[in-house]
């Protein structure tokens, strides 16, 4: 099994990263981005033993406690097949 | 007394934090490796500058799961003190022990020349000694020291007298343009609610000799100092 955890900046925190981003994408002439936020992309490997509640419970812990800064960042899970 | 220098796999102000305690306080002081879980004998702690496992994830967020942190929030729970500075300022705030985050530099540059700081509040244990009318001239050197916290947060750390020091001008005006990273407030430097855990950016070990360009960090450590000679007598 394996689970998808995004990590993105909450609305309103400034992302200097993706205002760079943006400002090279327009340069490549593409017109009309009104915005880039830049994320992270986790895939977390869980051995076949453990049940896909549990698998979810224990992504979760460490998409809150490690993966995200719950001052500035949200997450999301996914478990994939 | 006796002042420690914890060191994370990346550490790299460890040593200058070190040379100022012992050559500029005359104080004991020892290296505490990132796995030690015993800090019994401290009355001090200082959480050094550098790139704790490389910035990994983001600053601050893997060293906060080294075995010295559990030993490091009991040692602030006892009142204790704790001193961050730079990445360690970024790790106590991803530990918890003091509130809001440290985000990228809003230039996207690194950032690594003198800035001058107000002290905001001169009777927390680390600027007791620091003449109140003096704007200090401290470097910086990081790429995210851009400090951020919501609403609440920044509204009770101004309440409190929690923010300990801010970028200002020359001449000690708080302002957008002596802001050098976006930070909130200009914030430099904050405290807990307890005052016995400081965290800042700019770097006062590498502004204790005149050599160096300025000496006025010695006046941070002297405070510290101060305070635990009177909190022994």
């Amino acid at each position: 099994m394996k689970a998808a955890v995004h990590v993105t900046l909450k609305p309103g925190v400034l992302d200097p990263q993706g205002k760079a981003i943006h400002h090279s994408a327009e340069t490549l002439g593409f017109e009309g981005i009104s915005d880039i936020r830049q994320g992270k992309y986790f895939e977390i490997e869980i051995v076949d033993s453990i049940s896909e509640s549990e698998a979810r419970n224990a992504v979760e812990s460490i998409a809150r406690d490690i993966l995200a800064n719950p001052v500035i960042e949200d997450y999301t899970v996914e478990i994939l097949r | 007394m006796k002042f420690g220098v914890v060191v994370f796999p990346g550490s790299n102000c460890d040593h200058d934090a070190y040379h100022v305690v012992s050559k500029h306080l005359g104080q004991p002081v020892d290296f505490i490796w990132h796995k030690e879980t015993d800090l019994s004998g401290y009355d001090a702690i200082i959480v050094p500058g550098g790139f704790s496992y490389g910035d990994y994830l983001r600053a601050g967020a893997l060293a906060r799961f080294s075995p010295v942190m559990q030993a490091i929030k009991q040692f602030a729970a006892e009142g204790k003190f704790v001193f961050g500075i730079c990445n360690g300022f970024q790790i106590l705030c991803e530990a918890g022990l003091l509130p809001g985050a440290l985000m990228r530099n809003a230039g996207l540059h690194f950032i690594c020349r003198h800035v001058t700081l107000k002290v905001e509040n001169g009777s927390t244990p680390f600027t007791c000694e620091v003449d109140p009318d003096k704007v200090l001239s401290i470097p910086i050197a990081h790429a995210e020291g851009n400090y951020t916290c919501d609403d609440e947060t920044y509204h009770r750390l101004e309440e409190n007298g929690q923010i300990v020091f801010r970028y200002c001008d020359a001449d000690g005006s708080v302002t957008p343009e002596s802001n050098p990273n976006g930070a909130r407030g200009n914030i430099a430097g904050i405290c807990n609610e307890n005052r016995n855990v400081l965290g800042m950016m700019p770097h006062p070990e590498r502004a204790c000799e005149d050599l160096l360009g300025s000496s006025d960090g010695r006046e941070v450590f002297l405070s510290l100092n101060r305070t635990i000679e009177r909190l022994a007598a």
